[in-house]
């Protein structure tokens, strides 16, 4: 099982949800989070002054998934959220140890 | 400790003034004693006479009443623009706190006119400075004529108008209880002084401004100008807010957390002007058109005026510089609204929107003071561009006299104003203190000085979560207070 953590421009997320969804992905949680790369975020100009805006608005998407749906995961993603300009975010990857679906105690991949 | 004090000195004031005014009105007797007789029946021949035969005096003298209190009350409604302008341009964590001063500076400043403000600039001048007479509306008492009443009401709204400018500048940083104290001494002093120069004639004082022909119609000088450097000087008194400069002294943005708000505001505050300077005859007349028309060109001017320049120089049509640009054409075309033509008020008003943008960026970037709403710009440089402009587009011609004299207006409210208010914070200073500790201004002045803050249901409290250092106390918000009851409770 992998856990797949996307940060993507906010207003990618509909198109991304609806593709992952296509695909067979059940379900996902989405977080509003904030955060800089390479850029450092960026500086815009208030009443004639400059200010920074040194931590932009993204969303954090959290996907987990069996281990042979991982290429096709994040293939999807990466084709959905791209713009190709700066900004356009990352894609995490982890190893998952255990799930437990709370309400029915099942655990492993039967829990995705 | 200290806050209690100084609030129970202010109450002592007030009932100190209550009761004088109750023996103003008792010591009164000997002398209406006489005129009781008459007076009291006069009320009622007076609604007699109206019913029983119509003249065209009447008529005329019951719109002057009419038009004039509407007016006065689209004037009362630009503190709702006020509140809302500076509110916009600043943090939300601060929200309460400007509500509570633009709220309070008409409530302290309606009760300091009325005691004080209002006799010293409109009341018989013996010395030629300042009325001396008509203390507490007086007036009414001695002559039994309801014109003093609504006259009253009409300047008591622009004595608060000149007492709210300065809430903006000093925004995020100042004490509650000093703002309490400066806003009863310059609707109770400042402002009625220079204002019986220059227009105590048009009631039973006179000026020695207005007898050289000084021409401010509606009070670009008298009370934007006055308000504006009263501004100037509290915001160099109070220093910059904490993060507006950095270390090598370069000017830092602090976006303000509402623009929809403040441009609300200036809607309310373009909407309110139509009683300013319109409203400013006190009479039902046909110059009111004329003067609307003039003033709702300038301030559209001074909106353009203020795009273009805010475009040029940043690249952006930034909204803040153009929502300041309406106000400034506004301020702008108070002086001469009713003696210019309109080209004349598009003139002056989008030159008015120019130089706004230019003194913004100069204040901020070069006399290095935080104006966080732009109200000296606004209301202090613009009001001085106002009353030049309305001698040099004088719509009967402009001589060197006119100019001569406009100009000695300008410079003598700078030197007033700026003056008296600048002594009066620097005692405020001295005695009170002026501006909140350094944790306060970070935590916010919502929760530090009103104990609640503006929007509870929302996540818009950077300081806290961000850079708030590991210090600050936290107790603040356990001890949150609503309406009286601890948040537990509520």
């Amino acid at each position: 099982m992998k856990k797949i953590e996307a940060i993507i421009k906010p207003f990618k997320l509909d198109e991304v949800k609806d593709a992952l969804h296509e695909i067979g992905v059940q379900g996902m949680t989405v977080s509003e989070v904030k955060g800089f790369g390479r850029q450092k975020g960026h500086v815009e100009l208030y009443r004639g002054a400059e200010y920074d805006i040194s931590f932009i608005p993204k969303v954090k998407l959290e996907v987990v998934v069996p281990d042979e749906m991982l290429e096709k995961v994040m293939s999807k993603i990466g084709e959905k959220a791209k713009t190709g300009k700066i900004g356009d975010g990352k894609i995490f990857v982890s190893t998952l140890e255990q799930i437990t679906r709370i309400r029915t105690g099942e655990i492993g991949e039967a829990a995705i | 400790m200290k806050k209690c004090f100084s609030l129970a000195i202010l109450l002592l004031l007030l009932f100190a003034g209550v009761v004088f005014a109750e023996q103003v009105q008792t010591a009164n007797p000997p002398s209406t004693a006489e005129q009781t007789v008459s007076a009291q029946p006069a009320p009622v021949t007076s609604v007699g006479a109206a019913s029983a035969m119509v003249t065209a005096e009447g008529v005329q003298k019951h719109a002057d009443y009419v038009w004039t209190l509407i007016a006065a009350f689209l004037v009362f409604f630009m503190q709702a623009g006020f509140a809302m302008v500076e509110t916009g341009f600043t943090r939300a964590k601060n929200a309460v706190n400007i509500m509570m001063k633009n709220l309070m500076d008409f409530a302290m400043g309606s009760l300091a006119y009325w005691a004080i403000g209002f006799g010293l600039m409109f009341g018989v001048t013996a010395t030629g400075w300042f009325g001396t007479d008509g203390f507490f509306l007086s007036d009414f008492v001695k002559s039994n004529d309801p014109w003093v009443f609504a006259f009253w009401m009409f300047q008591v709204v622009f004595a608060a108008t000149a007492a709210t400018i300065v809430s903006g500048a000093m925004a995020e940083r100042t004490k509650f209880v000093s703002y309490l104290i400066y806003s009863a001494v310059i609707s109770a002093f400042v402002y009625p002084i220079f204002g019986s120069w220059a227009w105590g004639s048009l009631f039973h004082g006179g000026g020695w401004l207005e007898k050289l022909g000084f021409i401010d119609f509606a009070g670009s000088t008298v009370v934007h100008s006055i308000g504006g450097w009263a501004a100037l000087a509290g915001a160099i008194v109070l220093g910059p807010r904490i993060g507006k400069y950095g270390t090598d002294g370069k000017p830092k943005a602090i976006p303000g957390h509402n623009i929809p708000l403040a441009a609300l505001g200036v809607f309310i505050l373009w909407f309110g002007w139509f009683g300013f300077n319109p409203g400013s005859t006190t009479a039902a007349n046909t110059d009111i058109a004329r003067i609307a028309v003039n003033t709702n060109l300038a301030a559209a001017a001074g909106t353009i005026g203020a795009l273009i320049t805010a475009w040029i120089m940043f690249k952006k049509p930034d909204a803040s510089m153009t929502l300041n640009g309406s106000l400034a054409g506004l301020v702008g075309i108070t002086a001469g609204c009713n003696n210019v033509t309109p080209v004349g008020a598009v003139i002056l008003g989008g030159i008015a929107g120019v130089i706004v943008v230019l003194s913004v960026v100069f204040i901020d970037k070069v006399l290095k003071v935080d104006d966080p709403v732009g109200a000296v710009s606004v209301h202090g440089v613009c009001g001085a561009w106002g009353t030049l402009a309305a001698g040099l587009f004088n719509a009967d011609g402009v001589t060197a006299k006119i100019l001569g004299v406009q100009a000695l207006g300008v410079a003598t409210a700078f030197v007033w104003s700026f003056t008296a208010c600048f002594i009066l914070f620097k005692v405020i200073k001295a005695v009170v203190g002026l501006r909140v500790s350094r944790e306060e201004e970070l935590e916010g002045l919502d929760l530090e000085e009103h104990g609640n803050v503006a929007y509870p249901d929302f996540q818009i409290h950077p300081a806290r979560s961000f850079s708030a250092p590991p210090s600050m106390p936290q107790a603040g918000l356990q001890a949150q207070t609503f309406r009286g009851m601890t948040q537990e409770e509520a």
